[in-house]
């Protein structure tokens, strides 16, 4: 876990879960999982947080919803799917009002399998998170330094 | 001169782990109306009967929710077994019972936390989901899951619990009784509880009779409506299955309606533990539904009602749940004009709202 440099914060929505992956995300952050020691929080708001947390699948109604969370986090922002109804719709998969998978509306960084997703493999989900979000951010801050150069020498 | 605005509550909320969409018309801070939009999380997951087998559609009932999964599976089970006129054996409708307990046990202590963390003890909350753990851990032990267990089935159930398990679970259950009775301390005699839940969201006895609310919500209001009374799986069996209720109709009285019920489970559960029978666990289930039947259970929540239309082949042709949420709804919706905004958060889980089953 040496590569995380800073405490992700995370934001939690339910696509259409059937809670199980819900109390699961919510027992991480309770005694036995306890996750805020690594330092990871959940927040009610978008614009706090680094991770999106989004369990179930998506119908017409949260799909806007999960757009206008997603849209107003700030970059860089992973997005982690957990459960296999977050993954391609589950059992539901071939109900009238589910749309698939959470990839069907946002770009997905981490997918979480299991019905319900274990809090060990939710963990497990976060921490790669948090890496993919380092890699964004070493990313940008190349992305940056090029243009600064760019800039200088022209 | 008060002014009126609408604040939008949900359906993304700190407070709320479900989506629902409240829109609260203010006069300053009092709310005057509530106005509910629902079908963030529907599915449509009735119409999937017409496509997996009436075997097969035991997983998909369970997964209605994630918190009563095992009760909705026994629901729709206990329909099927009806329409086919299939006995299960007494040893099955014990485990049935013994599970459905826990899961009560699990889903009281889940809503006991989110209420302290409704009302801003965060220590309590995280105390009560210490507790539910322990009853996870007994799930683990005698079926391999923590929260869907896809335990139950059409003829009966696929798993034993052995003696020596059924000894440890005991020993669990003790040791949670223990750390309850610390709880209850809180509970009962706490300022910041008592300050917060007490002449909250009242509900007098005729109301609840005119909305039809169902489960703790009504036996809080001094109602004694208890569906496990039908004697459904083994409660017939069992003598301490007598409705618990309050009779203040508050908030407080609707939390220890389900304190209260804690105790009642786990000395439910010690008593089926003794006078289980051996035998068989299930029969073989040959054919096919046909017929209709409504079955009804007892939820952490309330009555969840269940219709079953087979019509001889292996698919079935309606099904049909009534959610304790749903009978519920009316009487949040009774309990928040004339409210402070502050309490919104606990008046709304003061029924104990399970969208998922609601909206299915």
């Amino acid at each position: 876990m040496s590569f995380i440099k800073k405490s992700p914060w995370i934001i939690h929505y339910d696509g259409t879960s059937c809670n199980g992956c819900d109390i699961e995300t919510l027992a991480c952050l309770t005694p036995l999982y306890d996750v805020e020691r690594l330092g990871v929080v959940n927040t009610g708001n978008p614009k706090h947080a680094d991770i999106l947390l989004v369990t179930g699948s998506v119908n017409e109604q949260s799909a806007p919803v999960l757009w206008q969370i997603y849209n107003q986090m700030a970059n860089p922002k992973v997005v982690v799917a957990i459960g296999i109804c977050a993954l391609s719709g589950g059992v539901f998969k071939e109900c009238y009002n589910v749309k698939g998978g959470v990839d069907t509306v946002l770009p997905v960084d981490v997918y979480v399998p299991g019905c319900a997703a274990r809090p060990e493999a939710i963990i497990d989900g976060v921490a790669k998170a948090c890496e993919i979000l380092q890699q964004k951010l070493d990313h940008e801050r190349e992305k940056k330094r090029t243009r600064k150069a760019v800039k200088n020498n022209g | 001169m008060s002014r009126r605005s609408i604040v939008p509550f949900g359906p993304q909320h700190p407070v709320l782990p479900e989506p629902i969409h409240l829109d609260l018309v203010l006069e300053d801070e009092r709310v005057v109306e509530a106005i509910p939009s629902i079908g963030f999380v529907h599915r449509g997951l009735e119409k999937l009967v017409e496509k997996r087998e009436y075997t097969e559609y035991v997983y998909v009932a369970e997964r209605i929710c994630g918190i009563c999964s095992f009760q909705h599976g026994s629901g729709y089970c206990q329909a099927v077994e009806a329409i086919m006129n299939v006995e299960i054996p007494p040893r099955a409708e014990f485990l049935r019972t013994i599970w459905a307990e826990l899961s009560r046990m699990h889903s009281h202590l889940l809503w006991l936390g989110l209420l302290a963390d409704a009302f801003g003890f965060e220590s309590l909350f995280m105390q009560c989901w210490r507790l539910r753990e322990r009853v996870l851990d007994i799930f683990e032990m005698t079926t391999g899951g923590r929260v869907i267990f896809s335990v139950c089935k059409v003829g009966g159930v696929r798993r034993d619990i052995s003696s020596d398990d059924m000894k440890r679970i005991i020993t669990v259950l003790d040791t949670i009784v223990a750390d309850l009775k610390d709880f209850e301390r809180v509970f009962f005699d706490n300022n910041t509880v008592k300050s917060r839940l007490c002449g909250v969201g009242v509900l007098s006895k005729e109301k609840i009779l005119e909305l039809g609310a169902v489960g703790p919500v009504a036996r809080g209001s001094g109602i004694k409506l208890d569906m496990r009374k039908l004697g459904y799986a083994a409660y017939d069996k069992i003598p301490q299955v007598e409705p618990i209720i309050e009779t203040a109709g508050d908030c407080y009285a609707r939390c220890l309606v389900r304190l209260r019920e804690l105790y009642q489970s786990v000395e439910i559960i010690k008593a089926a533990a003794s006078t289980m029978p051996e035998g068989e666990i299930s029969v073989k289930v040959t054919g096919n539904p046909n017929g209709e039947f409504f079955s009804r259970v007892e939820q952490p929540r309330g009555e969840a009602s269940y219709y079953v239309r087979g019509n001889g082949t292996k698919f079935l042709e309606r099904f049909r749940v009534r959610t304790p949420t749903f009978a519920n709804l009316g009487a949040l919706l009774a309990t928040l004009p004339g409210c402070d905004l502050a309490d919104v958060p606990m008046l709304v889980l003061t029924i104990d709202p399970c969208i998922s089953c609601t909206e299915r």
